[in-house]
């Protein structure tokens, strides 16, 4: 291994989404490793796409995601897990209404 | 055992010309599966199988129609592993080493530019089923140019390292291009009857499309040569052939006639 | 943080295992959950690619163009399989570079039976059968193990694999019903593959070190000696099928236990290959050193000539 391992840049980590059919949307497939972005989008095709899994790809580098942290999941989404009034449910129809 | 001509007969022509066309593609797949699990990064490792997989599977496809014209019968498994070595018709650029990965690049980046020029006119053949093959492979092959093409880029314009070793693989492959345009005795038939490609009109195209990658990619024009190597499509190849077809037909002569 | 917040973590973060509920990347986790995952997860990455080289040793000598695409599309997925574990290891905030480092100086390990040599083609027959038959009982319950991305991984991983067990065994079936020369070539690649197959569920269970801890983190979810038995029940009818005999004089139907039984493995065998001494540990380690270095001087070219596009790009735009 040569000396200057240690400031030697790496091909950084890519985020790969595929769609794979029209009519759905993209999916979070996995992960590569990728010098740039067109490098990224042909070995997204060849890894994750060898059986036919998809018809469109997105790539993007895993540090441009912004992640929100598991710790401030309390006040980020339990608020929202008694407010019931947002489903359907929620409003009590007579049976004769069919279909609403 | 061999597959001499006479075996064929009615349809020698065709077939010669069929072999022309897809021992290319059989020598070059050879060589990139050997790559495969020693590529720099997984990646790369990956995409390099996808073109050999591409490749075998469009020898089949040509093995298997080259088959069924035989009058003979014989299989697209005869036809890959059980001819001698002069009965081989790919061009010698296929069949070079993989002396290092510049020199995977420059043999499959070469090979590449020709390769889609010729399926192109392909399609055109008079002869639908060769038109079929060539509709269907020149989508891989779109691919594989696209692939080379910008490994090419990476490596002239990446690092003084990287571009001294693409150079030197272009160099040294380059005299094996030009017999890509010269028709052998088949081809000529080929191009007489319809169903071939006029390989020699494709000569100017490849040059500027290969130039045009070279002097993006930071690289020298290419030379014009007082020399170039062929044989290879009359069946005169180099050295390194007979290793390749060791490896290669090793299973097929060792046990002879059992199925696998 | 105090001690006994962490205790308290702990229960939490356990509780939420015990529920069948997964950790993610980003959740707080034990250290020695994390240490766990990163070994256990690298060490099967290791083996994925590790594992390409003894089948991709026939590549070039495929006997049939149909063989021949087949194994290059096993080899591949099995890289593939490598670099869906790696990432998912580098969740955990190790580096693929890294955890090469320490396949290959040797810190880290893989699965030894890959080890052993490729010697004739029914080898190829014979992994595909036995060794990722091995694989899959092993692999299968790791879909619903607790590290998400673990488990994620091992879907698509098995999913994969699926056609990779068939088409060893297709291997070996043609050679079974073909001439004496290929039955008896299947016959020896049985005989040899047979108890490095068995030794790959690792230790007998009063010797295995990590079991308990791994019940509970779902990293495994039966014992050694479990699976084991598993493997040999459902791989000896289909050795019948071949015709071809289990190189085991104990191998008997256990009526009473409703299991075969077995003869002793050669424990010594399986420690001289894990410590190092098979007959290819040092070549497959070497290979992988050797593909990494030599590949060294494209990584970087390509990383060079990302920074000077992207330079362009700036200076244009500017």
């Amino acid at each position: 291994m040569s000396e200057s391992k240690n400031n030697k840049k790496n091909w950084p980590l890519w985020e790969v989404f595929v769609r794979s059919k029209n009519g759905l949307e993209h999916r979070h497939f996995g992960s590569l490793h990728a010098a740039d972005a067109e490098m990224a989008l042909e070995n997204a095709r060849d890894v994750y796409t060898r059986r036919n899994e998809g018809v469109s790809i997105w790539v993007v580098e895993s540090k441009n995601i912004t992640a929100s942290n598991p710790k401030d999941n309390g006040e980020l989404f339990e608020p929202a897990s008694d407010k019931v009034y947002r489903h359907p449910t929620f409003y009590d129809l007579p049976d004769e209404v069919k279909h609403m | 055992m061999s597959l001499r001509k006479h075996d064929f007969r009615e349809n020698g022509d065709k077939i010669d010309y069929i072999l022309t066309i897809a021992d290319n593609s059989l020598i070059l797949g050879q060589r990139m599966g050997e790559l495969t699990g020693h590529g720099p990064t997984l990646e790369v490792d990956i995409a390099c199988t996808n073109i050999a997989l591409d490749l075998f599977g469009q020898v089949r496809s040509y093995f298997q129609y080259a088959a069924q014209l035989a009058e003979k019968s014989c299989t697209e498994d005869d036809l890959a592993f059980l001819r001698t070595e002069r009965e081989y018709k790919n061009v010698l650029l296929v069949e070079q080493p993989n002396t290092n990965f510049a020199y995977v690049i420059a043999k499959q980046f070469l090979f590449d530019h020709y390769h889609f020029l010729f399926l192109n006119e392909l399609q055109n053949s008079n002869d639908a089923t060769l038109s079929a093959i060539a509709k269907k492979s020149i989508k891989e092959v779109s691919y594989h140019k696209r692939f080379s093409s910008d490994w090419v880029l990476r490596l002239g314009d990446g690092t003084s390292v990287s571009k001294e070793k693409i150079q030197k693989a272009i160099n040294d492959l380059w005299p094996f291009t030009q017999e890509l345009f010269e028709p052998n005795e088949p081809e000529e038939k080929a191009i007489d009857l319809g169903y071939g490609v006029d390989i020699a009109k494709l000569q100017e195209e490849y040059k500027q499309a290969v130039e045009k990658v070279l002097i993006e990619a930071t690289l020298e024009e290419l030379p014009v040569l007082e020399f170039y190597q062929r044989g290879g499509k009359k069946g005169i190849h180099s050295e390194h052939m007979g290793y390749l077809l060791s490896d290669m037909q090793y299973m097929q002569r060792t046990y002879p006639g059992m199925k696998w | 943080m105090s001690e006994k917040e962490i205790k308290n973590l702990e229960a939490i973060f356990e509780a939420k295992i015990a529920r069948d509920e997964k950790i993610e990347p980003k959740d707080w986790m034990p250290e020695k959950y994390r240490k766990t995952h990163i070994r256990q997860m690298s060490q099967h990455a290791h083996s994925e690619i590790v594992g390409m080289l003894p089948e991709g040793n026939w590549i070039t000598r495929a006997p049939s163009l149909r063989r021949k695409v087949a194994l290059l599309a096993k080899v591949q997925d099995e890289a593939g399989h490598g670099l869906y574990l790696y990432s998912a290891t580098e969740t955990l905030g190790i580096s693929r570079e890294e955890l090469y480092e320490q396949l290959h100086s040797g810190k880290a390990k893989y699965s030894s039976i890959f080890n052993y040599p490729t010697i004739t083609w029914a080898d190829i027959g014979a992994i595909g059968w036995l060794v990722d038959g091995a694989a899959i009982i092993n692999q299968v319950p790791l879909c619903s193990t607790s590290f998400g991305p673990y488990a994620r991984a091992m879907v698509r991983v098995c999913k994969e694999e699926s056609f990779h067990q068939r088409q060893g065994y297709e291997i070996m079936l043609t050679l079974a019903n073909g001439t004496p020369e290929q039955k008896e070539m299947a016959q020896d690649a049985l005989n040899r593959w047979w108890w490095p197959s068995l030794m790959m569920f690792g230790p007998t269970d009063d010797m295995s070190t990590h079991t308990e801890q791994s019940m509970k983190w779902k990293l495994k979810r039966k014992t050694n000696d479990e699976l084991r038995q598993q493997f040999i029940d459902q791989t000896v009818p289909q050795a019948n099928i071949l015709g071809l005999s289990i190189p085991d004089p104990d191998l008997k139907w256990n009526e009473e236990r409703g299991h075969y039984d077995f003869g002793p493995i050669n424990w010594d065998e399986f420690w001289q290959v894990v410590k190092g001494h098979g007959p290819c540990n040092k070549e497959r380690l070497q290979t992988r050193v050797d593909a990494w270095e030599e590949g060294e001087w494209v990584r970087d070219a390509a990383m060079a000539y990302a920074e000077k596009k992207a330079e362009r790009k700036v200076k244009q735009a500017g």
